[in-house]
């Protein structure tokens, strides 16, 4: 995990940077808020509720399929190192796995479910 | 603990040169695209043409009130910022500069890539989120749907060259590139680095796939809300997530260092192929129209998707049967 500890350090700087040039900003930067300047942005009306409403998000399904072809990047990124030194036989297990996937991607499709409506 | 102390040295030094380097691509774009549009783009700050804009911009940025509304959820809205700034950055920790020049050359650097770059969209929608603005959320919206449209393709694309190197880490593909290019790879080679480009531009909200941003509708989508400091480290991220993607194309498929004359001259060519590829995409964004939701998911679920598997099939078959040569 040796190899890790630069990576630790660079994100531990990126944050240390991201916080310390807010903070500096907060230092300079001049405060004086008020109701007007501090409502939401609608095009100068004051907004109707909050936007916290129940929305449809309309990917739902779409999100679905996703997650079946995230699970094959998975299989797929140890793969694409051993191929080589499988040859062929890893070559066909992992075309008949991606045909199976690829009939449930068509099912999607014929169903609809990747439409946007 | 001297190794802690040099990693530190060399971390601070990647990123100082990485916040000016992006800083300065905001510079580019603005000249590249004034250019497009027969202007002249930034020219007074900094005699000639504006050199100093880009230091102008952040101090300015600064100075600026910070105005939340009063509605927001202010924990959500004030971390965005920083929660979306961190993996923009973090995937240069993986990318060498040269051999041996970067943070660290992580055996796994592609995947490390691949999966810090897409934790962007968690700051994204904690940023879209936590406005309460009606016009933040639909686009945070509109950006998960497209990100989880994308990343598929990109990832796909992204393991050809792994494919024909055999290899995960960064400098490895680029070491396996010293013949030939893998973008100068007969047929796979090029619809590969089509795919990437195409899905470069899903990936980082560009035109013609900006729905998210579409000033026309959303008026600046996101980010609508924030001001001052908290703006300049999203744009500050939005930069360095679109450079960064640039660097990482041109290492798969551009060879990265590679290049003739001295080996100093390596991070040159790799700064100027990774520019080449962030102008391409400039080029694109100020020439074409935003195209619809329901084009942009069609192109992702119906096109790219089944094209990207294939063609990684295809190129799987090709090193199977021994044509990439042995590892």
């Amino acid at each position: 995990m040796s190899g890790y500890l630069p990576v630790f350090i660079f994100a531990v700087l990126i944050v240390g940077f991201a916080v310390g040039s807010l903070a500096v900003a907060w230092l300079l930067r001049p405060h004086r808020p008020d109701a007007v300047k501090q409502m939401n942005y609608e095009c100068g009306a004051e907004p109707v509720g909050p936007a916290w409403v129940q929305f449809p998000v309309g990917f739902y399904l779409v999100a679905l399929v996703f997650i079946v072809f995230d699970a094959l990047a998975v299989f797929l990124i140890p793969w694409t190192l051993v191929l080589r030194a499988g040859g062929m036989p890893a070559f066909w297990v992992m075309a008949a796995f991606i045909g199976i996937i690829g009939l449930g991607w068509l099912y999607a499709y014929r169903e609809g479910v990747l439409e946007w409506k | 603990m001297p190794s802690f102390a040099r990693h530190a040295l060399e971390a601070a030094v990647v990123l100082g040169a990485l916040v000016g380097l992006v800083a300065y691509v905001t510079l580019l774009e603005r000249k590249f695209a004034a250019r497009l549009q027969s202007r002249i783009g930034p020219y007074y700050v900094g005699w000639p043409h504006g050199w100093l804009q880009p230091i102008a911009d952040g101090l300015k940025l600064m100075l600026k009130e910070d105005v939340v509304p009063a509605r927001a959820d202010r924990g959500v809205y004030n971390l965005a910022p920083i929660v979306f700034l961190v993996p923009c950055l973090l995937i240069f920790a993986t990318i060498p500069f040269a051999p041996g020049l970067g943070v660290a050359d992580l055996a796994i650097g592609v995947l490390f890539f691949l999966a810090v770059s897409s934790l962007e969209i968690v700051g994204l929608f904690m940023g879209g989120w936590g406005s309460n603005n009606k016009y933040a959320l639909l686009s945070v919206m509109r950006a998960v749907n497209q990100i989880i449209s994308y990343d598929l393709p990109f990832i796909f694309v992204a393991l050809v060259p792994v494919l024909l190197a055999g290899s995960l880490q960064m400098s490895a593909i680029v070491g396996a590139q010293a013949g030939l290019w893998f973008v100068a790879y007969p047929v796979l080679g090029q619809l590969a680095f089509l795919a990437f480009v195409v899905a470069t531009l899903a990936a980082e909200n560009r035109v013609p796939f900006d729905i998210l941003e579409a000033e026309s509708e959303l008026v600046a989508g996101f980010r609508v809300e924030y001001s001052g400091m908290k703006l300049a480290l999203i744009q500050l991220g939005e930069y360095a997530h679109m450079l960064g993607t640039s660097f990482l194309g041109a290492l798969l498929f551009l060879g990265g260092w590679l290049g003739p004359g001295p080996a100093w001259l390596g991070p040159v060519w790799f700064l100027a192929k990774a520019l080449a590829i962030f102008l391409l995409v400039t080029w694109v964004r100020w020439s074409f129209v935003r195209i619809r939701v329901d084009q942009i998911l069609a192109i992702s679920w119906k096109l790219m998707l089944p094209a990207s598997v294939l063609l990684l099939l295809a190129t799987a078959l090709w090193v199977a049967a021994g044509g990439a040569g042995a590892a």
